[in-house]
């Protein structure tokens, strides 16, 4: 299996706080890789960091063999290859569904008009989407705009996607379409490296999940082993935490 | 006369937290007109309304120096010779803050991102953007004005245009851009940075970005505060019978000379409300119609 992103002693700080601290992650592709951890563990930095929405103060991030956190890369090249989808959907309220998945197409890579809403119109169909085209995205429920989000990521056609606690700003009864999406996703082989607090999604969808703690990746594997018999005292208590909280 | 250039845009500039009150007002005022369910306040609002009218216009005219101010200021038959003369120079009023509205729409706009740009390679631009702002925020218009259009023309270059109408169209252009660039700035930076993000996670450069995602966005909410500072503007041409040029302040001026009487100033005040007053109404609405939709709950 060839590999899709590799960080390499990544580190990020905020003035004095120290939020990333040597992370070295390798994500093959069509790998599935679900980061979970403490609210403030640095997950969301992480995955702005992979989408150069931050700079890296060191290390380095390859993606597909290129290195994006040298001098002289094209940012905008770089983005348009990894699409990052926000637990706060960032749908562009001025736009139609419609428009708010051409633009990218359009005016990043240059797809004629016609073209991209005939491509943004199958791939709303594909999520069940079809009736909300016209529609703007303060008429949508939550989990439909953040079903539109995704599909907005996914009209780029990128080769990684990152999902950052996609469903956290749902409703319980809309958590599931959204999850479907993913599940879709991860069987047609999308690579993706996904932050969320949905555990049980999580065991279900990923191949490996990384424990995130303090900015360092403390504990990683696959589900099944890290959700029954984790290794590290931290992992068992923050399992044991969110079980209490009823979220596994 | 220049206390109103600078009195006026300041609190333009604070618009949107200034017009929270007005519209909050008007939201009021509809709400006890209209929401007792029966017409009966209503005619409580009409009759109150009539009477205390009735009572002040009475007392005005019957107050011992009113003969005196109705001769000087409201003049039946100076106001019929002079509103046509004023009216028709109005237009020349109407074609200058007409041209330097446009102007302003875009020089503004430029102004307001360079602001924005980010990055120590930028500071240049962003330090000569802000030093503008400052420097046509802090000089009275009507000096603005004069030193243009006194000044420039006198100065005999060539290729340098010598009406003194045109510069005075720069100047209050430059004036009037500096707070509306301000107007634009307030506008960008309530679009939450996620907007941006999102943008540029799409691979869209900055200034994509900001073209399609971020402008269209803050130009809308900026409407109301741009429109007041319109008003300004539009009160501000009268700025240029200071030259000499005559446009409907001047002409007034003239035939108020001629006849001894105020009646024609009394007759510009009356365009000017005119054309002033559905405006400001029209920014109330505005203001109103975007605090309902903002309660209806609209998504970031
Ligand atoms: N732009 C920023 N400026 C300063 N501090 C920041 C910034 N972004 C994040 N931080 C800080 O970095 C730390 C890690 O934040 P991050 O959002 O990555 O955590 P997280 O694991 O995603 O948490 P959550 O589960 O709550 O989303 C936090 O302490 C946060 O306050
Ligand atoms: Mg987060």
């Amino acid at each position: 299996m060839s590999e899709a992103i590799r960080l390499e002693g990544v580190r990020k700080s905020f003035g004095r706080l120290e939020v990333l601290r040597d992370i070295t992650l390798t994500i093959a592709e069509h790998e599935v890789v679900c980061l979970i951890g403490a609210s403030g563990s640095g997950k969301s930095t992480l995955l702005r960091c992979i989408n150069l929405l931050e700079p890296i103060d060191a290390g380095r991030i390859v993606i597909h063999g290129v290195e994006v956190t040298g001098r002289g890369v094209d940012v905008d090249v770089v983005r348009r290859r990894v699409g990052i989808v926000f637990q706060s959907f960032n749908l562009f309220p001025h736009m139609r569904v419609l428009d708010n998945l051409t633009l990218g197409p359009r005016k990043a890579l240059g797809v004629p008009r016609e073209r991209a809403e005939e491509e943004a119109r199958a791939l709303l169909e594909r999520f069940g989407l079809a009736d909300k085209v016209e529609e703007y995205p303060d008429r949508l429920s939550g989990g439909q705009q953040q079903r539109v989000a995704i599909t907005r990521a996914l009209a780029m056609n990128p080769d990684v996607l990152l999902l950052d606690e996609i469903t956290s700003a749902l409703d319980p009864e809309l958590i599931a379409e959204v999850l479907d999406v993913i599940r879709e996703l991860a069987a047609g082989g999308m690579t993706m490296l996904i932050a969320t607090h949905e555990m049980g999604f999580a065991r279900d969808v990923a191949h490996r999940v990384c424990f995130l703690d303090e900015g360092r990746i403390l504990e990683q594997g696959p589900p099944g082993r890290i959700f029954t018999e984790p290794r590290e005292e931290r992992t068992r208590r923050f399992l044991d935490r969110i079980i209490a909280a009823g979220r596994m | 006369m220049d206390r109103g250039p600078g009195a006026e845009p300041r609190s333009a500039v604070t618009g949107r937290a200034a017009g929270e009150g007005p519209a909050a007002l008007a939201g009021d005022r509809r709400s006890r007109i209209v929401g007792g369910g029966e017409g009966r306040s209503v005619w409580v609002a009409v009759a109150s309304t009539a009477v205390f009218f009735t009572v002040a216009g009475v007392l005005v005219v019957t107050s011992p120096g009113w003969p005196a101010i109705r001769d000087a200021f409201f003049d039946g038959a100076v106001f019929r010779d002079a509103f046509p003369k004023i009216l028709a120079r109005f237009g020349r009023n109407v074609a200058i803050f007409g041209i330097a509205e446009v102007l302003v729409l875009v020089l503004a706009l430029l102004i307001a991102v360079m602001k924005s740009l980010p990055g120590p390679v930028f500071a240049p631009l962003r330090l000569l953007a802000a030093a503008y702002t400052d420097l046509f925020r802090g000089v009275p218009t009507i000096l603005v004005v004069a030193l243009l259009g006194f000044g420039m023309p006198a100065l005999g270059l060539r290729g340098v245009p010598r009406s003194d109408v045109v510069w005075a169209i720069v100047a209050l252009t430059l004036v009037y851009a500096a707070y509306v660039a301000e107007v634009y700035r307030a506008g960008i930076e309530s679009i939450h940075p996620s907007q941006m993000a999102a943008a540029r996670s799409l691979g869209l450069s900055r200034g994509q970005a900001m073209r399609h995602v971020i402008l269209p966005q803050a130009v809308r909410r900026v409407i109301p505060p741009l429109l007041n500072d319109f008003i300004g503007l539009q009160k501000d041409s009268a700025l240029v019978a200071f030259l000499g040029y005559t446009e409907a302040l001047r002409q007034a001026q003239i035939v108020s000379a001629a006849d001894f009487d105020f009646t024609p100033f009394v007759a510009l005040a009356l365009i000017y409300v005119v054309i002033t007053i559905p405006q400001a109404r029209l920014v109330d609405w505005l203001i109103a119609r975007d605090q309902r939709r903002r309660a209806g709950g609209g998504t970031t």
